[in-house]
Parts: C-alpha cells; sequence; structure tokens
C-alpha cells in the first residue's frame, strides 16, 4: 500500500506522503487485525498442534485424524454435524418461508396497520437467547402447563408431549423456538427488496392481467431472489455458529443424550471443558477450524456459484 | 394505485387475519412473562392467562431478584461494554470508512476486502485464540477484553455501511472546505461525520443488539461476578433458581424491559435503516 497520490493525474506529480490515511486506517486496522484475524488465523494454526510428553509439538494433521478416525471423536463430530445440518434446514424450510410470506402481505401497498405488524413481529428478533430459550422453556414446561392448555382450545391436548425432553423431537423443537426468533430478519431483508421493485413493473404486469398469487409467483419472486439468496447465506453462516440458544435451553451437554448437541455446543465442550470433562485446546482448535471450513465453503458456493447464477435487475 | 383487484375486501380480511394471528405468536410469550411475573405463585400456576389482580398481584419475584441476584452491578457491565464498544465502532468505523471512501491509493480496493472478510467469517471461530490472547495480556474476567473483542467485531459492518454512505457526500462542499484551509481531520470531524449522523445511529443499532445479547464471550472471556453481564447473570441466576418460578419470571421480565424501552425509541430508525438498504 503507498499513501502517495495517484489520482488520475495526466502528469504524475510528486506529493508529499498523506499521512492522514494511515491515521484514519489505523486504529480500525489494529484491533481488527490483533482481535479477529490474527487470532482466527492462530486458531487454525493451532489445530496442527498438541501436547505430546507436556511439550506443544507440530503434529501435523493428527488431530483431524483423531477426530474423523476415533470413533467416539467421530460419532460426537458426525452427530453435531447431522443435528447442525438438521437445525438448517428447519430454518430455510420454516423460518424463510414464512418471512417471506409476511413480507409480501406486509408490502401490499396502503395496508392499514402494517407498520405495527412490522415492529410487533420483529420484536422477539432483538431479544437474548437467554430469554427466549427460557421464556418457551417455561411454556413448554408440563408443570406450568400453559401449552398443553393452549392446545386443548383447539382440541390437541392429547398430542401434548414434553417435547424438549424427548430425544427425538427436542432438536426441531429447539429449531423452531430459534425460527420464532429470527423471522423477523428475513421478514425485513424481503420486505426491502420488495418495496425496490418499482411500480411500473407491477403496473405493467397488471396490464397483461397479472395479480395477486400469479403476480407474486411470476413476477415479484424472480425479482427478489437475490434477496433470498442473501437470507439462506445469513442462515447458512448464523446456524452453524449458533451456540446460545441451545447452551440455554437444553445445556452444555445439549441434552437430551446429545439430541440437540451442534457444532457451537461440541467446540464449548472440547475447549473449555464441561464437568468431568477437560478442555482440549488443541482439539478445540481443530472443531473450530472445521466449522470455519464449513462455514467457508457455504460462504463461497454463495459467492461464486449462486450469486453469478442470479440475475440480478437493474432498474 | 386504486387498483381494484389488490383491494378486494375479502383478501385484505384474510391478510389482516394471518398478520394478526402472527403477531399474537410473536407477542404472546413475552406477554405471558411479563404478566405473570406480578403474580402470585399460586396465580401463576391456576390461570397463567389472566391479567395480575388485587388479588394475585405480587412482587415476591422482584424482590427475590434484587435482593439475591446483583442486577444492578450486570446491567452496569452491560451498559459500559455495550457503550463503549459502540463508541469504538463508530469512531475507528467512520475513521476508516472515510479513508476508504474519500482517497485513492493504491491498495485501496484489498484493504475494503480485507476489512469486509468479518462480515461473513463469525469471530467466535478464533475463540481459542481470543482466551490465549487475553491470558497472555491479563485481561481475562476485564469488561476491556469484551469491548476489544465486540469492538472488532462490529468494525467489518460497520466500515461497510458507512463507506457506502460516505460515498453521498458532496464532493464540492469537502473541496470548499479545503480551499478554506481545513485540514483533512478537520474536513471528516466537522463536514463529514454530521452529515452521515443518520447512518451512524443504524450502525449504532445494528451492533447493539448482538453485543448486548452475548452469551458466549461473557462466559468464556469475563465469567467472574464482578464482570457479568446481564445476559450471562441472568442466565446464570435462572438456571439457580429455576423452581423459583417468581424469581425466574421476574428476573426474564427485567432483562426485557431495557430492551422493550430501546426498540419503542429506536424502532423507526432500527426499520428504517434495514429497509432503506443499508444491509444489502
Amino acid at each position: 500500500m503507498t499513501l502517495e497520490d495517484d489520482g488520475g493525474h495526466a502528469a504524475p506529480i510528486k506529493r508529499p506522503v498523506r499521512w492522514h490515511i494511515l491515521v484514519f486506517l489505523l486504529p480500525a486496522l489494529i484491533v481488527y487485525t490483533a482481535v479477529m484475524i490474527l487470532p482466527l488465523f492462530q486458531t487454525l494454526w493451532l489445530s496442527l498442534f498438541n501436547t505430546v510428553d507436556g511439550q506443544p509439538a507440530f503434529v501435523g494433521l493428527a488431530n483431524f485424524k483423531v477426530l474423523f478416525g476415533d470413533e467416539r471423536w467421530a460419532a460426537s463430530f458426525w452427530n453435531a454435524f447431522r443435528n447442525n445440518l438438521i437445525f438448517f434446514v428447519i430454518h430455510m424450510l420454516v423460518q424463510n418461508p414464512i418471512g417471506i410470506a409476511l413480507a409480501a402481505m406486509l408490502s401490499i401497498p396502503k395496508l392499514r396497520f402494517a407498520a405495527f405488524y412490522r415492529t410487533a413481529i420483529f420484536l422477539p428478533t432483538l431479544l437474548s437467547f437467554v430469554i427466549v430459550g427460557f421464556i418457551w422453556k417455561l411454556i413448554l414446561s408440563p408443570i406450568w402447563g400453559v401449552a398443553p392448555w393452549l392446545m386443548s382450545l383447539v382440541g390437541m391436548k392429547t398430542f401434548f408431549a414434553p417435547w424438549l425432553g424427548l430425544p427425538g423431537t427436542a432438536l426441531i423443537a429447539v429449531s423452531l423456538i430459534s425460527v420464532w426468533q429470527y423471522v423477523g430478519i428475513p421478514m425485513m431483508l424481503i420486505y426491502a427488496a420488495l418495496l425496490n421493485i418499482p411500480e411500473e413493473v407491477i403496473e405493467a404486469a397488471e396490464c397483461d392481467g397479472i395479480t395477486g398469487w400469479s403476480q407474486f409467483w411470476k413476477i415479484k419472486l424472480p425479482l427478489i431472489l437475490p434477496a433470498i439468496g442473501i437470507i439462506s447465506i445469513l442462515t447458512f453462516v448464523g446456524n452453524f455458529n449458533a451456540f446460545d440458544l441451545v447452551y440455554t435451553v437444553q445445556g452444555a451437554l445439549a441434552g437430551p443424550d446429545g439430541s440437540t448437541d451442534i457444532l457451537g455446543t461440541l467446540l464449548y465442550r472440547t475447549f473449555f471443558g464441561f464437568q468431568l470433562q477437560l478442555g482440549d485446546r488443541s482439539m478445540g482448535a481443530t472443531i473450530a477450524t472445521v466449522m470455519f471450513l464449513i462455514i467457508l465453503a457455504g460462504v463461497s458456493l454463495y459467492l461464486f456459484i449462486i450469486q453469478r447464477r442470479i440475475r440480478r435487475y437493474q432498474f | 394505485m386504486s387498483n381494484k383487484a389488490r383491494t378486494s375486501p375479502i383478501r385484505t380480511g384474510a391478510i389482516h387475519f394471518a398478520l394478526i394471528a402472527y403477531t399474537i405468536i410473536a407477542l404472546f410469550p413475552v406477554f405471558l412473562t411479563i404478566v405473570n411475573s406480578f403474580k402470585s405463585r399460586n396465580a401463576i400456576f391456576r390461570s397463567p392467562l389472566q391479567l395480575p389482580g388485587p388479588e394475585s398481584f405480587s412482587m415476591i419475584g422482584y424482590e427475590t431478584v434484587l435482593k439475591q441476584g446483583n442486577f444492578i452491578g450486570y446491567f452496569g457491565n452491560s451498559l459500559t461494554v455495550t457503550v463503549l464498544s459502540i463508541a469504538l465502532v463508530l469512531l475507528f468505523g467512520a475513521m476508516a470508512a472515510f479513508a476508504l471512501s474519500e482517497y485513492r491509493f493504491k491498495g485501496n480496493t484489498l484493504m475494503g476486502l480485507y476489512l469486509s472478510l468479518g462480515i461473513m467469517i463469525p469471530i467466535r471461530l478464533g475463540t481459542v485464540a481470543i482466551l490465549q490472547g487475553m491470558v497472555a495480556t491479563g485481561l481475562v474476567n476485564t469488561r476491556t477484553a469484551l469491548v476489544l473483542v465486540y469492538t472488532a467485531q462490529g468494525l467489518p459492518l460497520a466500515v461497510f455501511i458507512l463507506s457506502e454512505f460516505m460515498r453521498t457526500v458532496s464532493d464540492d462542499l469537502k473541496n470548499a472546505g479545503r480551499i478554506d484551509g481545513l485540514s483533512e481531520y478537520a474536513i471528516f470531524f466537522r463536514l463529514v461525520l454530521p452529515l452521515v449522523r443518520p447512518a451512524m445511529a443504524t450502525v449504532a443499532v445494528f451492533t447493539m443488539i448482538p453485543i448486548w445479547n452475548d452469551l458466549w464471550f461473557p462466559l468464556i472471556l469475563a465469567p467472574a461476578e464482578a464482570t457479568k453481564t446481564v445476559t450471562l447473570g441472568s442466565q446464570i441466576f435462572i438456571g439457580q433458581f429455576v423452581t423459583d418460578w417468581n424469581a425466574v419470571l421476574s428476573a426474564l421480565s427485567l432483562a426485557i424491559f431495557p430492551v422493550l424501552v430501546l426498540y419503542m425509541i429506536f424502532s423507526r430508525q432500527l426499520i428504517r435503516g434495514i429497509t432503506s438498504g443499508a444491509v444489502k
């Protein structure tokens, strides 16, 4: 990086070094590099080390061999990975369609109370996982009985079960709690994209007799595909480093019986230790590296394939 | 706009019905928590959906929380950490954004890309080395550690949003300032910063939410009693008082309250920020 002016003059005039550029950039650059980028690469680097005979030693890919080769490590890793994938799929299938539907309804011109609905539906997104997790734990608790009572109103009381406590349903229940909390984000981003569609396009569609549902499917949806791409990648990154909700609702062991264990909770237990398990920095760094590669793969897939394929309409 | 196809009363009715239904789903749990936090233990279980009346009204939960938990201290910690982090994110972020959007120099694009890496890659993945670094510098269990981490976490998005906005500030204005002999620093602080204030407010709100709500870093970097944030504090408090429903509901309500107040003040700003395309 040079700070001399090369600002497009035909004849290059030698100008003094522009120190102010450095002064403007430096604080952000130092904090960002020292606290974020360096530790990130240091963590990746640490995954290649382990303690041998009480001394830190370079072990190459041995940690990864343990993670994927050792029976117990591999079992808990693949369990966490599979759960994380299910967690993500539920978000994609439930959260994003609901978000799109809500945005489509809110963006109808001259809809009354639209601002109120928008504000209210976005509220849960601002609450911390701790609040959201405990509220739902209370509501779904058979001791309090709010959930069974609500279900009895619609005649479905017999279907009630302590979902959070059953290995078969706990993951779905936790995912749906997270969906409840975060539906506001896709709603807002899609809403913004829908508002950006020019009125002329909609009018032209109406002149051709395309209204209502078919207008949404044939005109609006293709135009908001870039925004849907963005919410998909945001969901992916958010889900694959999620931790707080599972920790709050099911504890660090991500019970019952590891059925809600995701990569974030596995990383926490491995690296920080929990109860009888001692913290293991090398294996923690190894899991963090795998998570980094998963997220990197997702982001690259989005940037280089999906985003290029989606046609952007310029108005 | 006055198109019949768009405003058939049945369709509008159905849409309002769907939106009201979802609004209830979104608000009901919060409502339920706050209402029950003001009731006696019996009333919580006997009639969870009733508003507190003269018989069922009770503040016992709040008394337990204020007596047993150090919530005021936790609030103080959260407030200090959040306010300091936002201030640093805004100042450093705006400075870097100004450098990137105002000057042409070699490496400008590369620097922009480097700073925006952090938008997609979560800082959490570096936790192992961050903890190591904080231990080495003796910053474990200090609020400084949290402020540093949150500043680094907030900077990428702040630089990205603010430099988009700064590109729209008129060049004539800045050049007029230069002709009047203002230094580059004066141009930044006196001319440009006041003009991008709306964008700064948007960035502040976006930065604030994940910091205030974070559980991961307080849990790992600053779990000591003296540095607990309100999110971690309520997590631990509720974990210990699981069976005391009054205390749990009151602690939850206390944690919701500041968010509700802030949301009522800033919701327009926040929603305008999102929908104006600040984050695309």
